[in-house]
């Protein structure tokens, strides 16, 4: 049983610490923040950053780093919605297989630059970035779509309890959520490709001269995200019932930031899932507190990115600096004291 | 004999990255004229000197954070909030009948929340051993924030004439924001070949650990180097207010992809520690050449934004078949360079 409880290690410890300090003070100081219905709301709308997390921490510690994924997933998201319409609409199955068909074809170009032309990861995905987009809003003029198959827009409720603020529900892409963070966990935990992930990540010649084929291995990490991306993508339509071409825009910037405050190390090799959720529930509870205070929808993005810096600024990394340096120089006073 | 051979070689290798890019710049332009009969005119290279500037500034500002192997993704915001603190001290000082003490004073403070911001970054960066990137996204998501917090998402107008003639004005002739841009370049090609920091910055970009083992403070440069960064920035971003009269948050947002562009396409060394500014520069008249040249053919701006990215994909692709091509036959070519997904790890702390 030990086995399966997750260790907390340094940031996830502190990354806790600092989410109990808020849920306390914001249950404290609002009487809405700790009900039911709040906290099934918050689980319901981090759901599609979280599925994109998964995917996100796949390709960190595989050593990458993908700024594409969520333009990806409205490019998923058109193309699924097209190609349903065209024949005849679908179900969830065929939903679901091209939602990942799709995304991991997308992920798959990321992968080919990267791999096949030695092109750092950034470069590429912020040239896959500007490429995707730019032809999504090029093909579809900006134009939503509202008219979506029946199935994908009715609301799939799982749970509900009836509490005295309301009905607090859990909503399918709740359960996908679930799914994709335990097959995300099984890649990386519980399969020899997850280590040969992991080993790529902390040292790419060492791990080819094991014998481990760094091209495969390119392919499963982006192609894992943009898998991810298409489920999130098919969520994300699922729960506002609508495809906005911008939708997305803007939300990989996001979800990285939280990823890598969650101890996912930019250079590979090193991440948890734990961590990656707790750095969104991190932002996530934040922007909710914000919203339950009633400040100024335009001081949100301030806040969070004050609160990210801070969190780097203060990280488990730096605080154990201090803590040597305080050593340090409690060692030397004494030793001069001792010298006296 | 072997080190004539040697010493000689980064000369010819220079020399014949400027005399690519020269000719990539004439076929460009050749093309561009031969399919809009108004492209070669006094009047699209009057309009290409005046928007060099804002872009050019914005790169030499990502310039100096690559060449050291890190990245600044909050160029743009920075010369947004830097702006925004020239329009203030504007209106404080009186909008558009503010007199020329008002002026110097609002472009020094426009100037000091550059460096200021550009320190607490580096500071970040240096001090914690956070990743540029995530140090730059954060400060990025924090500044667009804040200046959408100040503003409410609008804009800020209404400036004397002398601000406007900075942006619109010339001299002699010559586009006073190019002036700016000649005198920045100026400044930047000295600050890297002339000074110590500028040695220390390469030197930090080639590898940092050898660096600090070498006896410089790589904490205090890095840290420089996000400062003089954030100068820039303000420097983009006086100049950007001048020329639109108006100050927004959001401004040359779209220049972010386009200046990390005009640096690997001047032949920076993704990883740091190679670079040269007149590769640089000639790489950005060649990308301003073909916003132009799309703007005047009549290109949709969404497929603009695609064609960029295409563009950034080509120039790598070409990168490295290209580098692949010279070292085929070479004896032992090991793979000096750290291999794509080990992107930034030596610098890790």
């Amino acid at each position: 049983m030990r086995r399966f409880l997750p260790r907390l290690t340094g940031t996830e410890l502190w990354l806790s610490a600092v989410i109990a300090l808020i849920v306390v003070g914001l249950s404290a100081t609002t009487d809405t923040f700790f009900t039911l219905v709040n906290l099934f709301d918050i689980l319901n709308y981090s759901a599609v950053n979280i599925i994109f997390a998964a995917g996100l921490l796949v390709v960190l510690i595989a050593g990458g780093i993908d700024i594409s994924f969520a333009v990806a997933a409205s490019v998923v998201q058109y193309l699924l919605a097209t190609t349903l319409m065209q024949f005849g609409g679908g179900n969830w199955v065929s939903g679901f297989a091209l939602a990942i068909g799709f995304g991991a074809m997308l992920g798959a170009v990321n992968a080919a630059m990267i791999y096949h032309f030695r092109i750092i990861s950034i470069v590429v995905t912020i040239a896959t970035f500007n490429l995707f987009f730019g032809l999504l809003m090029f093909a579809t003029g900006g134009v939503s779509i509202y008219l979506l198959p029946d199935w994908m827009v009715d609301r799939v409720v799982l749970f509900e309890q009836e509490t005295a603020m309301g009905w607090a529900e859990i909503t399918l892409p709740v359960a996908v959520m679930a799914v994709v963070v335990f097959a995300t966990w099984l890649l990386l935990r519980r399969l020899s490709f997850g280590r040969q992930l992991f080993a790529m990540g902390d040292n790419t010649e060492g791990a080819r001269r094991l014998g481990i084929n760094i091209g495969a291995m390119h392919y499963l990490a982006y192609c894992w995200l943009g898998a991810c991306a298409g489920v999130a993508g098919l969520m994300q339509a699922h729960y506002a019932q609508e495809v906005v071409p911008n939708a997305l825009y803007g939300r990989e910037l996001e979800v990285l930031a939280a990823v890598v405050l969650g101890g996912a190390r930019l250079g590979g090799g090193r991440g948890t899932l734990l961590g990656a959720v707790l750095g969104l529930a991190l932002i996530a509870i934040t922007q909710n507190g914000l919203n339950l205070l009633g400040i100024s929808p335009y001081a949100f993005r301030m806040i969070v990115g004050a609160i990210i810096l801070i969190a780097i600024a203060m990280s488990a990394e730096t605080l154990g600096l201090v803590n040597e340096k305080l050593r340090r120089f409690k060692a030397s006073a004494g030793q001069t004291g001792v010298a006296k | 004999m072997t080190r004539a051979l040697t010493s000689l070689f980064p000369r010819t290798a220079a020399a014949s990255e400027i005399v690519g890019l020269v000719v990539v710049l004439l076929a460009l332009m050749a093309l561009f004229g031969s399919l809009s009969d108004r492209f070669l005119t006094g009047a699209t290279f009057s309009s290409i000197a005046f928007q060099l500037p804002e872009l050019g500034l914005l790169t030499l500002a990502m310039f100096i954070p690559i060449l050291s192997g890190g990245l600044n993704l909050a160029i743009t915001f920075s010369a947004n909030i830097s702006g925004l603190v020239l329009a203030w001290v504007i209106t404080w000082g009186g909008g558009a009948d503010a007199g020329l003490g008002v002026i110097v004073l609002a472009v020094v403070a426009a100037l000091a929340s550059g460096v200021v911001i550009g320190w607490a970054l580096g500071a970040i960066i240096a001090y914690t051993g956070a990743h540029p990137i995530l140090a730059s996204l954060a400060m990025m998501i924090f500044l667009r924030g804040l200046g959408e917090f100040l503003t409410r998402g609008g804009s800020i107008s209404g400036f004397p004439p002398a601000i406007s003639a900075l942006g619109q004005g010339t001299v002699l002739g010559i586009p006073a924001p190019l002036i700016v841009f000649a005198v920045c370049v100026g400044l930047w090609a000295l600050l890297l070949n002339r000074t110590r920091l500028g040695f220390s910055i390469f030197m930090l970009g080639s590898n940092p650990e050898a660096t600090r083992y070498s006896g410089i403070d790589t904490r205090f440069t890095l840290t420089m180097i996000y400062a003089l960064s954030g100068f820039m920035c303000a420097v983009a971003g006086i100049i950007m207010a001048s020329r639109f009269n108006s100050v927004r948050v959001g401004h040359g947002e779209a220049y972010l992809l386009i200046t990390v562009l005009a640096c690997f396409l001047g032949r920076v060394d993704p990883f740091g520690g190679f670079g040269r500014v007149s590769n640089v520069v000639l790489a950005l008249v060649i990308l301003q050449i073909i916003g132009s040249g799309l703007n005047l053919l009549g290109t949709n701006q969404h497929l603009a934004t695609a064609l960029w990215g295409g563009i950034l994909l080509s120039v790598m692709v070409a990168r490295y078949l290209w580098s692949r091509r010279g070292s085929v036959g070479s004896v032992g070519s090991v793979r000096t360079k750290p291999s794509p997904s080990t992107l930034h790890q030596g610098k890790q702390q």
